[in-house]
Parts: C-alpha cells; structure tokens; sequence
C-alpha cells in the first residue's frame, strides 16, 4: 500500500510550552483515520502542523515520501493536494458559493473559468448544494455551509483531507447531514484524517482510530480494537465519558 | 461704498459678480479631495499590505535578511505616521511648500505642493484604517485561503482586501469629507482653493460675511452630497439580500 503521509517525531512548542511531544503515523492511501481525544491534547495543533499552518518544531512529515519541511518544497503544491476543513468552515465571505468553490482552482490549479466552473458543480453536487450556488455564506445555515466548505476543498482535486471536528459547531440536527457527506468520501479512495468528537462516526466509519493524550499517540487500532478492547486506561476512562 | 443693501442683496451681488471665482475654488477644493483621498488611499493600502508580510518565509526562526529589511521598514512606516498624524497639516504645508523650494532648491508650484501635502497627510490616517480592516477579517479565512495552496499576497487580493476594503469604505468617506473640509488650510500656501478664492472675493468690497457664508453653504453641500453617494455605493456593493435557489444545475439532483 502506498503511503501517502508519513509523520515522523513530529514535536511543536508554543513558546517554552509543549504541546506535541514526538508523534509518528502513517497515513496509506484510501485510509481513512479517526484522530480522537480531550480538549487540549493537541489534536488541532497536529492536523495543523500536517498541512503546515503550524510550523514543526521538530520532525517531520513526508508527502508521498518527500519532506515537506525541506527548502523549496512547493508549500502551495502540497497544500492543493492535502486539502482541510476546519470546524468553523471559513468559507470566504466576500464571495458566493460558486465562488468560492472557483477561485483556488482558478489562481492556483491554474485551470480556466469553464473546467472550474464544471467541476464546482461536480464537487457542489456531491454535497448535495448545487443548487445555492449564488448564495453568500452568510446565507446559509452552519451544516450548509461546512457541505460548501467540503466541495471546495475536493474541488481541488486532493489525494487526503483533513478535517478538524467538522461538526462540533454545527446544530444538533445538522450534525446527520455533515457526516453522511464525510462517509460518502471515505468510500471514493480519497484519504482522510478527520478529528472528531463523534465515537459513532469514528467506530463506523474509520480504518484506524487514533487516541491522542497529552501530545503523544496513547493508543491505535482498528475501531473493533479500540472501542471494545482498550488497553490504556486514560482511553478507557475517555470512552466512558464519551460512550455513557 | 455704501452699503445700504441687506446681507441678502449683498450675498446675490457676490454671486453674480463671482460665481466664476466660487466655481473654480470649489473645484480646486473637490480636485484637492479627490486626489489626497484617492493616492492616499493607495498609500495607505500598501503600508497595510506591507505591514501584514510575514517575518519569516515558512515558519523558519532566527535572523535572516529579510526580517531585517522588514524591520527597518517597518520602523521607517511608523515614523512617517506618526510624524504625520501628530502634526497639523498647515504646519505640512509650510514645511513642504518652503522647505522644497528652500532646501532641496526645486521649484515647485503651490497647487502640486498642496496636493502632496494632502496625499501625505491622508496617507498617514489611511494606513491605520486599512491596517484595522485588514485585522477585522477573520483569520479563518486567511487560514482556508492557504489551506488551499493560496500565497499571502493571493491570500490578500482574492480573500483578505476586498473584505477590508468594503469595510473601510465608511472610514474612507469620512477622510474624504475631513479633506473637502481640511484643504483650506492649504491657503497658507496660496493654493486657491475654495477658502482662499472666497478670502480674495472679500477683498474687493471689504465684506467678510456673506461671502463665507456662501463659502459655508458650498462646503455643506459638497459634504451631503459626497456622504450620500458613498452611502449609495456601499449599498451596491453589498448586492442583493437574497438569493435564489439555482435551477437544473449539473446533471443530477438529489433526492
Ligand atoms: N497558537 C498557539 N499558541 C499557544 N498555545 C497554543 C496555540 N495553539 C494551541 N495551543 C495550546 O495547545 C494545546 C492543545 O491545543 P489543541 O487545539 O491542539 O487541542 P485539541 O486537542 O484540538 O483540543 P480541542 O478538542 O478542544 O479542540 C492547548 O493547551 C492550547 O492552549
Ligand atoms: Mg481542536
């Protein structure tokens, strides 16, 4: 199987503050991988470091087996191919749907209006929002506008996604909507690492799931692994919380 | 000269006698607000722009060239700034005016000189505005903008200015009201503009009143008019409330 992100030793402090202390994964092509954890054991900061919005300390990651921390690495080349979504979806505001879903495929992937234009509706359609195409994000409501944020990053064609708790800002019944829309990906090939609070989602859905604690990897597994047959007791006493 | 007649025969007299002298300095006046207003708005755009560049290319730490040149100009904007906003502008003017021609031995004419004294001085306001818009934007944006390959300067035009624009756009106005107004101090150094016409217009019948309160009434309009354009424009940029769901997209509909 061939690997297509690769984390090694990776470490990050903020100021004298560690927040990740050496973490290694390896990410395959089509798996899909479930970061899960406590607020504040640093999943954020490690889904931030893999797309580089947050410089490692130290380690290091690979893309295809390349470092991307390497000078003259293409940063903008990667980063059209490892695509993100964040729990506040940051759809840009001073532009439509459409727009939105255009303007990275036209000023980065360099492709014209037209194949731009046919491929956001392609993407919009797979999130079910081909219709609010000329809608402004303000418009829309929170599990709306994450299924947008969604088609823009597949718009530009990406190999992996990371998503960082898609949902937790997102209403209660919005919530369905969202996660469908992120099991449809995990079934089309396209890798994923998704940081969420929902176990169902996690137990269901992912190849691996990963528990992170005070900024290392505690433990890994198969979803059957974890949630049935937890070793380390700060994920059991985690799961209780979560599974009661 | 007698002057039997009342303030408002006086004020008819003065406009008909004048309204050649009226019109031009409130030309003047208008070019003088245009301008200043317009360059400093460009001014202002790039020392905010300026002012966002990253220290450090890719996350690196420790000295490098280009922090360094940053930094020195960086200081070099606050200085220019600082010193601009934290002096008044006839005090500009004289220096420019009278310091070019005395110091730097150029002979520069009064209108030129005024109109960069305007420009400077706007400039100076212009870059904490745009700074302060540019702030206003939510970092999410700039992060999705990068998240999906974009650089800072695309990042910036596509996603970060407009937003800021738009929102500096009231700010803008206001500087442009503030200079119809303030580009009467520029009759120090005889820029004839609306002040300095209607000073000259007063010297010829040695009436002061009326001709300032034509002078008052002109200014008032100009600035009613100009607020309420802007705020036409900032309604047509905002577009339509609403939207429309679109019809018979791509191939497919769902459910
Ligand atoms: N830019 C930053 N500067 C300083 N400290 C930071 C920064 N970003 C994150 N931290 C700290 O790093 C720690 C881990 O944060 P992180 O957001 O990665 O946790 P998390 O696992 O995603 O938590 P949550 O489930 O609440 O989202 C926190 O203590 C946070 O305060
Ligand atoms: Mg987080």
């Amino acid at each position: 199987m061939e690997t297509v992100i690769e984390v090694n030793s990776l470490r990050k402090s903020f100021g004298s503050n560690e927040i990740l202390k050496g973490i290694d994964l390896s990410v395959t092509k089509g798996e899909v991988v479930s970061v899960i954890g406590s607020s504040g054991s640093g999943k954020s900061t490690f889904l931030r470091c893999v797309n580089l919005l947050e410089w490692p300390t130290s380690g290091d990651i690979l893309f295809k087996g390349e470092s991307v921390t390497r000078r003259g690495f293409k940063l903008p080349l990667y980063r059209e191919k490892v695509g993100m979504v964040f729990q506040q979806f940051n759809l840009f505001q001073n532009m439509n749907v459409l727009q939105n879903c255009v303007i990275g495929q036209m000023k980065v992937a360099g492709r014209d209006r037209e194949t731009a234009r046919k491929i956001a509706v392609e993407c919009l359609e797979k999130v079910g929002m081909q219709e609010y195409i000329h809608a402004k994000p303000r418009q829309l409501s929170g599990g709306q506008q994450q299924r947008v944020a969604i088609a823009r990053a597949l718009c530009m064609e990406p190999d992996a996604l990371l998503f960082d708790e898609p949902t937790s800002a997102l209403d209660p019944e919005m919530v369905g909507g969202v996660l469908r829309v992120i099991s449809a990906l995990a079934h089309t090939g396209l890798t994923l690492i998704v940081v969420t609070h929902e176990m169902a989602f996690a137990r269901d859905v992912s190849d691996r799931v990963v528990f992170m604690d005070g900024g290392v990897i505690a433990e890994q597994g198969t979803p059957d692994d974890i949630f049935t047959n937890p070793h380390n007791p700060r994920l059991r006493e985690f799961l209780t919380r979560f599974l009661t | 000269m007698p002057s039997e007649r009342s303030a408002l025969q006086w004020i008819v007299l003065f406009i008909e006698k004048y309204w050649l002298q009226f019109l031009k300095g409130t030309g003047m006046t208008v070019l003088l607000a245009v301008i200043g207003t317009a360059a400093g708005f460009v001014i202002g755009l790039i020392i905010g722009v300026v002012r966002t560049i990253p220290k450090q290319a890719g996350g690196k730490t420790g000295f490098s060239l280009r922090a360094l040149a940053l930094g020195v100009l960086n200081s070099l904007l606050a200085i220019y700034t600082e010193v601009l906003r934290g002096t008044p502008m006839m005090v500009q003017a004289m220096l420019i005016y009278y310091g070019l021609t005395e110091f730097a031995k150029v002979n520069i004419a009064a209108i030129p000189a005024g109109m960069i004294v305007i420009t400077l001085n706007t400039g100076a306001y212009m870059a904490e505005i745009v700074r302060g818009g540019i702030q206003s934007i939510d970092p999410g944006q700039s992060e999705a903008a990068k998240a999906i390959g974009m650089n800072h300067w695309k990042t910036m035009l596509y996603v970060v200015l407009p937003q800021a624009v738009r929102n500096i756009l009231p700010a803008t106005g206001n500087e442009f009201v503030v200079n119809l107004k303030d580009s009467s101090v520029l009759n120090v150094i005889t820029v004839t503009e609306l002040f300095y016409a209607t000073r000259a217009i007063r010297g010829s019948y040695y009436r002061t009143y009326e001709p300032f309160l034509i002078a008052a009434a002109i200014y008032l309009a100009l600035t009613f008019i100009s607020s309420r354009l802007l705020r036409l424009l900032e309604k047509y940029l905002d577009g339509p409330r609403d939207f429309s769901l679109a019809q018979n997209v791509g191939r497919t509909r769902r459910k």
